[in-house]
C-alpha cells in the first residue's frame, strides 16, 4: 500500500522517468557492453583479463584527449582503442608469450593505467576538467518515434549500433566459424589445438589484443560520450563489472548485451529517481550494481562457467 | 599448475626453495652464499628497476627525477618525518601479514578496501561512545571490533569459494565496492558528527588514542604490527594450521586426499586474513586519524601487494620492504606536491615494481631450470668474460 501510494505520488512510473531510465541504462550500458564483449573474447581463450579497469581508464583517457585537441570524436574512439591496445600489449608479452602470472600482471596493469592515468591528466590539465561538447546522435527514421524506448534507444552516436552489430558478429563467429572454434580449445584444451596444428600463443594473443582494444573502446565512450570529461579513476570498477557480467552470461555475447544494460539501468538509476523527485544517496546506487552482482552469483554460483585452462599459462611441451 | 610453469602463484613462490644451484653448484656454505645472493639480486632488482623507470617518466614529464627521490628521502626519513613513515607501517605491514596467510592457501582476498574501510567506520562510530570505559578496554574492545568487521566481510566470498568453488578474485573485488559504499553510508548517516556540516564522523578524544612508545611519537599499533608479523611468522612455520595452509595452497586436490577438511581451511584462511586487515584499520584510525571522513580511502590494500610476493610470501622478510614502501609513501606524499604530481604516482611506482618482479621472475626460473633466454651464442659471449673475471678474482684468496 505505502509503496504504491509512494509511486503515485512521485509519478515513478511516468514517460519521462522510464525513458530516462532507459537513456541512462543505454549511456552508462554501452561501455559495460564493449568492455564486457572484449572479455568474453579472452575469456574463451583462456586469458582472465583482470587489467580490464586499467586497460578502460587508458582507453578512456588516451581518447578523451585526442577527442579534445583534434576536436572528432571518432579520432578519439580510435584513439581510445589504441590506448586500451597499450596495456594489452603488456597483458600479452608477459602473459601469453612468457606465460607469467595473468593475475599479478592484471593488477600491475590495473594499477599502472589508473595511476598513470591520473597523472598524465594532472600534469596536463591541473585541477580543471574540461568538457567535451554533446556527441552527434543517428536516429533511425520511424523506430525513434514509439513510446519510452524509442526516444533513447534509436536516437544513439553511430558506436551503439556498430556495438549491437559486434555483438552479433561476436555471437556468429563463436558458434558458426573456424576462429570461434579455435579460441574455445585454447581456453579448453590448448594442448588439443596445439597438436591440431593452430598456435594457441597466437589465437591468445589475438583474443588478448581484441579485448583491450575493445576495452579501450569502452573506456573511450565512457569519458567522450557518457560523461564528457575525464576524471582519475573514472571508471570505478567497472572493468571488473565487465568481467563479472561475461562469467554471468557464460561468453555469449547477446546475454552480455542484456546484462550491461541491466546493470547500466542499476548504474543510472539515481538520476531517474531524482526526476521523479526520489533523492537516494548515491552511495546506496553506486553500490547497488555491486550487491545485485553478489546476489547473483549467490543465486547462480553453479551455473557461472568458466573455462578450465583459463590463467593457465601454455607452455609448449610442459606438463 | 605445470611444474615448469613460470608463474608466480603465491604457492609457488612459498614452495620454491631458494634458487642458485646451477653454475656454483659447491657444497654446503657457498651454495647458501650463492642461494642468498640469488634471492637478494631478485627481490632488490624489481625495486631498483621501478625506481629508475619512474625517474625516467618523471623526466618525461618535465619533473627533475633526482629532487623527486631526494625529496622522498627529506620528507621520509629527515627531522622526525621517520617517525611518521613508522606509523604509515603499521596498518601496510598489517594488511601485508593478512595477505601472506592467505595468498599462503593459494587464495586471492583482493577485498582489503572494503574490510578495511568497514572496519575503519565502525572504529570512527563506536570509539566515542566508549569514553567512559578504561583506555585499555576500550582499546581491546575496538580493536576486536574491527577485526570482527574485517573478518565478516569475507564470510560471502569464502562461502562461494568453498561450497562453488567460484572464483573469489571476483567476490572479493564485489564485496570491496560494497564494502565502500556501506563505509561511507555509516559515516554519513549513523555516524555523522551532528555538530559539523561536512560527511565526517567524531573525533576521538586523544587521550582514548593508542599510546605512543615513551620517548616517540611512534604509537604501539606499530608494536602489534610487528608481533603480528612475528606470530604469523611462526604459525606458517611450526604448527599444523600453518602446514595444512601450505598443503591447500601446493595442491587442493592432494590437501582433500590426505583428510584436511578444505572447506574450513578455506574459510578459515579468510577470516584470518579479513581479521588483519581489519586489525590494520584499528592501528590506522586509532593510532593517526582519530576520525573518518567520507570518501576516505587510502587504498593501502593495492600498494602491499607487490612486497607481499617479493618477500616470497614469508611475514618477517616482509617488514623491510614495508619500511621502505612506506618510507617512499610517507615522503612520496609530500615529494609529489612538491613536484605538482597526483600521489597517483606512488601507484605507477608500485605497478612497475610488480611488473618488473614478474619479469625477474621469469629470467631466474628459466635460469633455474638450465634453459636461458638468451639464445647460445649470446650466452656465450656474456659468460665467458665474467667467468674469467670470476677466477682471476677468487684464485688469489685461495
Amino acid at each position: 500500500m505505502s509503496i504504491l501510494h509512494f509511486a503515485a505520488a512521485s509519478n515513478i512510473f511516468s514517460k519521462a522517468v522510464l525513458t530516462s531510465l532507459v537513456a541512462g541504462g543505454l549511456l552508462a550500458g554501452v561501455p559495460l557492453m564493449f568492455t564486457a564483449l572484449g572479455e568474453t573474447i579472452s575469456e574463451r581463450s583462456g586469458v582472465l583479463n583482470l587489467g580490464l579497469e586499467g586497460m578502460m581508464l587508458l582507453g578512456a583517457y588516451v581518447g578523451f584527449v585526442v577527442a579534445y585537441y583534434v576536436h572528432s570524436q571518432t579520432l578519439g574512439f580510435v584513439a581510445g582503442m589504441a590506448g586500451g591496445t597499450l596495456g594489452g600489449v603488456i597483458m600479452v608479452v608477459l602473459c601469453v608469450w612468457l606465460g607469467l602470472d595473468q593475475i599479478v600482471v592484471g593488477i600491475a596493469i590495473t594499477l599502472a593505467g589508473g595511476g598513470i592515468t591520473s597523472v598524465l591528466q594532472g600534469a596536463q590539465f591541473g585541477t580543471s576538467y574540461p568538457r567535451l561538447a554533446a556527441p552527434a546522435t543517428v536516429s533511425i527514421p520511424g523506430l525513434d518515434k514509439i513510446p519510452v524506448l524509442g526516444p533513447s534507444l534509436f536516437n544513439q552516436p553511430v558506436l551503439v549500433y556498430i556495438g549491437f552489430a559486434l555483438a552479433g558478429l561476436l555471437a556468429w563467429i563463436y558458434r558458426k566459424t573456424n576462429i570461434g572454434l579455435n579460441l574455445r580449445a585454447a581456453g579448453e584444451k590448448p594442448e588439443a589445438l596445439d597438436a591440431a596444428g593452430v598456435s594457441v600463443v597466437a589465437t591468445r594473443s589475438w583474443a588478448a589484443l581484441s579485448t583491450s582494444a575493445l576495452a579501450g573502446l569502452g573506456g573511450a565512450y565512457l569519458s567522450i560520450v557518457s560523461a564528457g570529461v575525464f576524471t582519475p579513476f573514472m571508471t570505478q570498477g567497472q572493468g571488473y563489472m565487465a568481467i563479472v557480467i561475461a562469467m554471468l552470461a557464460r561468453g555469449k555475447p547477446l546475454w552480455v548485451v542484456f546484462g550491461s544494460f541491466l546493470f547500466g539501468i542499476s548504474l543510472s538509476i539515481a538520476t531517474a529517481l531524482q526526476l521523479a523527485g526520489v533523492n537516494i544517496s548515491t552511495d546506496i546506487v553506486n553500490t547497488l550494481p555491486f550487491v545485485a552482482i553478489i546476489v547473483a552469483l549467490l543465486i547462480f554460483a553453479r551455473r557461472s562457467y568458466l573455462p578450465p585452462a583459463l590463467c593457465l599459462p601454455y607452455m609448449r611441451g610442459a606438463k | 599448475m605445470s611444474d615448469t610453469g613460470v608463474s608466480i602463484q603465491p604457492a609457488d613462490v612459498a614452495v620454491v626453495p631458494p634458487p642458485g644451484l646451477g653454475e656454483t653448484g659447491g657444497r654446503g656454505r657457498s651454495r647458501r652464499v650463492a642461494a642468498g645472493r640469488n634471492l637478494l639480486i631478485r627481490s632488490l632488482i624489481p625495486v631498483i628497476l621501478a625506481l629508475i623507470a619512474g625517474g625516467v617518466l618523471l623526466a618525461i614529464l618535465g619533473r627533475n627525477p633526482f629532487t623527486f627521490y631526494a625529496n622522498i628521502w627529506q620528507f621520509g626519513i629527515q627531522q622526525g618525518s621517520w617517525e611518521d613513515s613508522a606509523m604509515r607501517a603499521a596498518p601496510l605491514l598489517l594488511i601485508g601479514v593478512g595477505l601472506t596467510i592467505v595468498f599462503r592457501a593459494n587464495i586471492w582476498n583482493l577485498g582489503y578496501d572494503g574490510q578495511f574501510l568497514i572496519g575503519a567506520a565502525l572504529i570512527c562510530g563506536i570509539a566515542p561512545h566508549l569514553t567512559s570505559v578504561p583506555n585499555v578496554v576500550s582499546l581491546v574492545v575496538l580493536f576486536l571490533v574491527a577485526m570482527a568487521a574485517g573478518a565478516a566481510w569475507t564470510i560471502i566470498p569464502a562461502f562461494l569459494k568453498a561450497r562453488y568453488e567460484t572464483n573469489e578474485i571476483i567476490t572479493t573485488l564485489m564485496m570491496s565496492f560494497i564494502g565502500v559504499g556501506v563505509a561511507n553510508l555509516l559515516v554519513k548517516g549513523p555516524f555523522q558528527d551532528p555538530t559539523v556540516n561536512i560527511p565526517q564522523t567524531r573525533v576521538i578524544p586523544l587521550d582514548h588514542m593508542l599510546p605512543s612508545i615513551p620517548g616517540t611519537r611512534i604509537h604501539v599499533g606499530v608494536l602489534v604490527a610487528l608481533a603480528a608479523a612475528f606470530i604469523a611468522a611462526f604459525v606458517l612455520k611450526r604448527t599444523a594450521f600453518g602446514l595444512r595452509l601450505h598443503v591447500l595452497g601446493a595442491n587442493p586436490r592432494a590437501a582433500a586426499h590426505v583428510g584436511l577438511n578444505v572447506r574450513r581451511l578455506i574459510v578459515m584462511a579468510f577470516l584470518v586474513s579479513g581479521a588483519l586487515v581489519g586489525a590494520a584499520a584499528a592501528a590506522d584510525i586509532l593510532g593517526v586519524w582519530g576520525y573518518m571522513r567520507a570518501n576516505w580511502n587510502p587504498g593501502y590494500g593495492d600498494t602491499v601487494i607487490p612486497f607481499v610476493f617479493l618477500a616470497r610470501l614469508n611475514p618477517l622478510a616482509l617488514i623491510p620492504y614495508i619500511a621502505f614502501f612506506a618510507v617512499l609513501s610517507n615522503g612520496g606524499d609530500l615529494a609529489a606536491s612538491n613536484a605538482n604530481l597526483p600521489t597517483d604516482f606512488l601507484l605507477v611506482l608500485v605497478a612497475l615494481i610488480l611488473l618488473f618482479m614478474t619479469v625477474i621472475e621469469y629470467f631466474g626460473r628459466r635460469h633455474d631450470l638450465g634453459g636461458s633466454y638468451l639464445t647460445p651464442g649470446l650466452r656465450k659471449a656474456l659468460h665467458v668474460p665474467l667467468l674469467r673475471r670470476r677466477t682471476a678474482a677468487e684464485e688469489p684468496s685461495r
